[in-house]
C-alpha cells in the first residue's frame, strides 16, 4: 500500500530535506514503522513513549485530522496522502 | 530583522485589541525565502483562551495547502499576550516549530501602551530581533 506523505519543515532534517516521502503501511502506525526505517527518528517526533499520536503534532489522512478517524488505527488505502503539521500553538 | 509594512504591523495590533481578553493569533505569509510578510492571515483561536491559543487543526491544513499552491511560507506568526509582556513563554518555546519564521509577539496588558517584538525561536532558543515598520517595501 504505497502512500504519499507531506513532511513539514521542522522534520525535514530527518527526511534528507525531502518534502514528500513514500511510505507503505496498511495502518498509519505501520505506515510510521516503514518511514521509521527509512528515516530514523522521525516516528519519535509523531508518537509518544506510551505509543499515543503526540497531542501537538496534526496528522491528516487525505482531508482529515486522524483523530477524528481512527488515531493510529486509521486504515490506509492504495494513493492516499498524509500530511503532518505541527500544532501552531503556546501559551 | 523583522521588516514588516504599516498596514500589517496595524492589522496585527487591531487583532489583538480585538480579541482581547482572549489570545488572538495568525500568520502573515510571503513568497518562500522572500523573508517579506506580504498577506495578513487572521486565525481563529480555537482554544478561546487569555492563556493559550492554538490553530484549529482543520483551519491549520487548509492555511498551509493554500501557502503550498501559492509557493508562500509563514514568514511571521504572530500572537498575543493578554496579562504579560509580550515575549515567548515557555510553551511558546516548546511549541515553536517554524525555525525560519520571525515569531511577534503582542501585549494587549495596557490598552494605551503598543508592545510588539519579535523573535527568532531555533532549537528552543530564543533571539529577540528589531522591528523595522516601513510605509511599504521596496519594488
Amino acid at each position: 500500500m504505497a502512500v504519499e506523505v507531506r513532511i513539514p519543515t521542522i522534520l525535514r532534517n530527518l527526511t534528507g530535506n525531502q518534502k514528500q516521502v513514500q511510505g507503505e503501511g496498511d495502518t498509519l502506525e505501520a505506515l510510521f514503522a516503514d518511514l521509521e526505517t527509512k528515516f530514523a527518528g522521525l516516528r519519535g517526533r509523531l508518537v509518544d513513549d506510551e505509543g499515543a499520536l503526540r497531542r501537538f503534532v496534526n496528522v491528516y489522512l487525505n482531508d482529515e485530522d486522524v483523530r477524528f478517524l481512527g488515531g493510529l488505527e486509521t486504515k490506509l488505502g492504495e494513493g492516499d496522502t498524509v500530511t503532518i503539521l505541527p500544532a501552531v500553538a503556546g501559551g | 530583522m523583522l521588516t514588516i509594512d504599516r498596514a500589517t504591523y496595524d492589522a496585527i495590533i487591531a487583532h489583538a485589541r480585538r480579541d482581547h481578553p482572549d489570545e488572538a493569533c495568525g500568520v502573515v505569509a510571503g513568497p518562500l525565502g522572500s523573508d517579506r510578510p506580504a498577506r495578513f492571515i487572521p486565525m481563529l483561536n480555537a482554544a478561546r483562551s487569555p492563556t493559550f491559543y492554538e490553530f484549529d487543526s482543520g483551519d491549520l491544513l487548509r492555511l498551509y495547502r493554500d501557502m503550498d499552491d501559492r509557493d508562500e511560507e509563514p514568514v511571521v506568526v504572530y500572537h498575543s499576550h493578554t496579562a504579560t509582556e509580550a515575549r515567548p513563554s515557555r510553551t511558546d518555546i516548546s511549541y515553536a516549530s517554524e525555525p525560519n519564521a520571525h515569531y511577534v509577539l503582542v501585549s494587549t496588558r495596557d490598552p494605551e501602551v503598543v508592545e510588539f517584538r519579535s523573535f527568532r525561536i531555533v532549537d528552543a532558543t530564543v533571539t529577540e530581533e528589531d522591528v523595522q515598520v516601513v510605509d511599504s517595501y521596496p519594488e
